[in-house]
């Protein structure tokens, strides 16, 4: 007994020391990093967003109103956004309208229909660095086709918001084909499978279950990608959008104004921005950022809640 | 034995008649099983073969499938018996390089005639999966989906719903939440629904592909009496990977094993044996089937 003893204090003492909590540095290193990037990148934004409502406050404060609904005008105190606005609701609705059934579409066709053959991979190869062009180039390819196209100038009326759309349509369908596609490539094989072993055609697959299942994701892409259309200024910058006075001004139910020049929120910012008079550069163009990034934070916000509403009906 | 007992027993025997009428009697069951003919063939299957792409994953499969039979497919992992069951509603047509060699009839046609149609091939072979796959839909809608989209009138789909659900054995638990979201069930209730659905489109066969595996013990006796119920009105062809399954439920038994392919060194699924369940269990003719039954392989 007296031999058992000591025995078993010193195993404890052993097991106690291997069980000792040891300071983790390179863990502890790693959070505090990680942490660290996401003050900076937080950080960033709030000194941005702090900037733009600071120097936009005299406006934002003071004729926020009138701001939002007087149109260009050569005295920084007299104009406002409404024409710009205007211009990125028509850009927004061409692109919802033209880019997205042609985006899912693509889709549908790469996942479901095309064959596996090195045709399908080199186009699938090309949708992905399409994906990857910067800006710019679309505004040249919207240049020659869409604004000085040979017989598509009649129906674009050159410089305008149609011409423009089908620019930042071009710009977002490689992103709504990717996200489509990657969408409908998540739906369970099970779900097919149960289709199919009822009865149902390919396409009514397709329809009732595989559309339905992708479509909280289908849909995020594509509003995700609309909020970055009303964002592009280069494209349009070169499609040529107005920095002057625009003599017609259309109330906003009129359609025939995507066929007449017009200007939209980024390229009216880049204009003001480059004003000498700082009632432009300063007051104006900050005071029509903050409503830029209110525009794309409530279509953010719309692309969200809709997200979960699907998924949550898709969860039962 | 006196005349006396014999009068009273036949006596009794009158009265039980006339108590049940169209039942037949103990005695008389006995002679019609000992005579009694095969029931017709659903299925037949001649020197099928199945490949994916230039890999053949299973050869030589002879087979008849019979009317208002349970047959079960048993054998190890590998051996193809999914392949087989999945060929036989053209489920492995959704498979690119998937190819049928051989004879596959249904009631004599050809299931792979040019002229023939997977989906209508769909509607008349149900299928009931391994692991329970209904929509993401409600439970009325479960069922409804197979008869809508065959075009079946709106009318009917509570007399379905009810029928079907009655047949699978679930109507009890879900009549009062036909509206409910199917995701809501639990495992067993699932598949049992999936079942209902399957048989919502009225088809004469029913292939179920392991449809116990995901289920625990009390849900997988369910589906199995279920089974027992359903099978005066269809041809069951079910393929497990538990071997009493196959002997308590399944009137006969097609044993399949994976061999090496001398040719590229790849594993072929082949048929072994197909018989009597019973035979399969007790006496099998060959030895590969006696050893996997009684348990030294696989």
């Amino acid at each position: 007994m007296a031999v058992a003893t000591p025995t078993t204090v010193r195993d404890t003492a052993s097991i106690a020391e291997s069980l000792r909590r040891k300071r983790d540095v390179k863990g502890v290193a790693f959070q505090a990093m990680m942490f660290l990037s996401l003050v900076i990148t937080l950080g960033v934004l709030v000194v941005l967003l702090f900037t733009v409502i600071s120097d936009g406050w005299p406006v934002l404060s003071q004729r926020l109103g009138g701001f939002l609904t007087s149109t260009l005008r050569p005295d920084a105190v007299d104009a406002g956004v409404v024409q710009g606005l205007k211009g990125t609701f028509y850009l927004c609705a061409i692109v919802a309208i033209v880019a997205f059934p042609l985006g899912i579409a693509a889709a549908i066709y790469m996942e479901e229909y095309a064959p596996q053959n090195w045709l399908t991979s080199f186009i699938q190869l090309n949708i992905r660095n399409l994906a990857g062009v910067p800006s710019v180039v679309y505004g040249i390819l919207g240049l020659t086709i869409f604004v000085k196209g040979w017989g598509i100038s009649s129906i674009t009326g050159g410089s305008s918001p149609l011409a423009g759309g089908l620019t930042l349509s071009a710009l977002v369908l490689p992103v709504v084909i990717i996200t489509a596609q990657e969408a409908i490539r998540a739906t369970p094989q099970a779900l097919r499978e149960a289709g199919f072993g009822v009865g149902a055609t390919k396409w009514e697959v397709i329809k009732d279950h595989i559309l339905p299942y992708a479509a909280p994701g289908i849909l995020t892409g594509t509003l995700l990608s609309i909020a970055r259309a009303a964002g592009e200024a280069a494209p349009l910058l070169l499609i040529g959008t107005i920095s002057g006075i625009i003599t017609r001004s259309a109330p906003w139910y009129d359609v025939t104004q995507v066929q007449d020049r017009f200007t939209a929120m980024p390229t009216l910012i880049t204009s003001w921005a480059v004003q000498p008079d700082t009632g432009f550069s300063v007051e104006n163009a900050a005071a029509a950022i903050v409503i830029l990034i209110f525009f794309v934070i409530l279509l953010n916000s719309a692309a969200i809640m809709l997200r979960n509403r699907f998924e949550s009906k898709r969860s039962g | 034995m006196n005349d006396e007992t014999n009068h009273d027993a036949q006596k009794q025997v009158d009265e039980m008649d006339a108590v049940q009428a169209n039942r037949p009697t103990v005695a008389t069951v006995a002679t019609e099983n000992s005579i009694e003919p095969d029931h017709p063939v659903v299925l037949s299957m001649r020197n099928l073969s199945v490949y994916y792409g230039t890999f053949r994953a299973v050869r030589d499969v002879d087979m008849d499938i019979r009317e208002n039979e349970i047959t079960a497919m048993i054998g190890p992992s590998g051996c193809g018996k999914s392949t087989v069951l999945r060929s036989i509603n053209r489920m492995n047509d959704l498979i690119p390089t998937a190819r049928v060699e051989g004879d596959l009839r249904f009631h004599g046609l050809d299931l792979y005639d040019s002229k023939v149609d997977p989906v209508e091939v769909r509607r008349r072979i149900g299928m009931v999966f391994q692991k329970p796959n209904p929509f993401p839909k409600s439970i009325y809608d479960n069922i409804t989906y197979g008869p809508r989209i065959a075009g079946t009138p709106k009318e009917n789909f509570d007399e379905i719903v009810e029928t079907s659900l009655k047949r699978a054995a679930l109507w009890d638990e879900v009549k009062d939440r036909l509206s409910e979201s199917a995701l809501g069930m639990s495992g067993g209730q699932q598949q049992r629904l999936c079942i209902a659905r399957a048989i919502a489109t009225n088809p004469d066969v029913l292939l179920m592909d392991e449809p116990c595996s995901a289920l625990d013990p009390i849900a997988t006796g369910m589906i199995e009496d279920l089974m027992q119920e359903i099978k005066s009105n269809y041809t069951i062809v079910i393929v497990t990977h538990n071997m009493q399954q196959a002997a308590r439920v399944s009137d006969r038994t097609a044993f399949f094993t994976a061999q090496i392919d001398s040719e590229n060194d790849r594993r072929t699924g082949l048929l072994v044996e197909f018989d009597r369940t019973e035979k399969i269990f007790s006496n099998p003719a060959d030895e590969r089937t006696e050893n996997y039954v009684t348990g030294r392989f696989g």
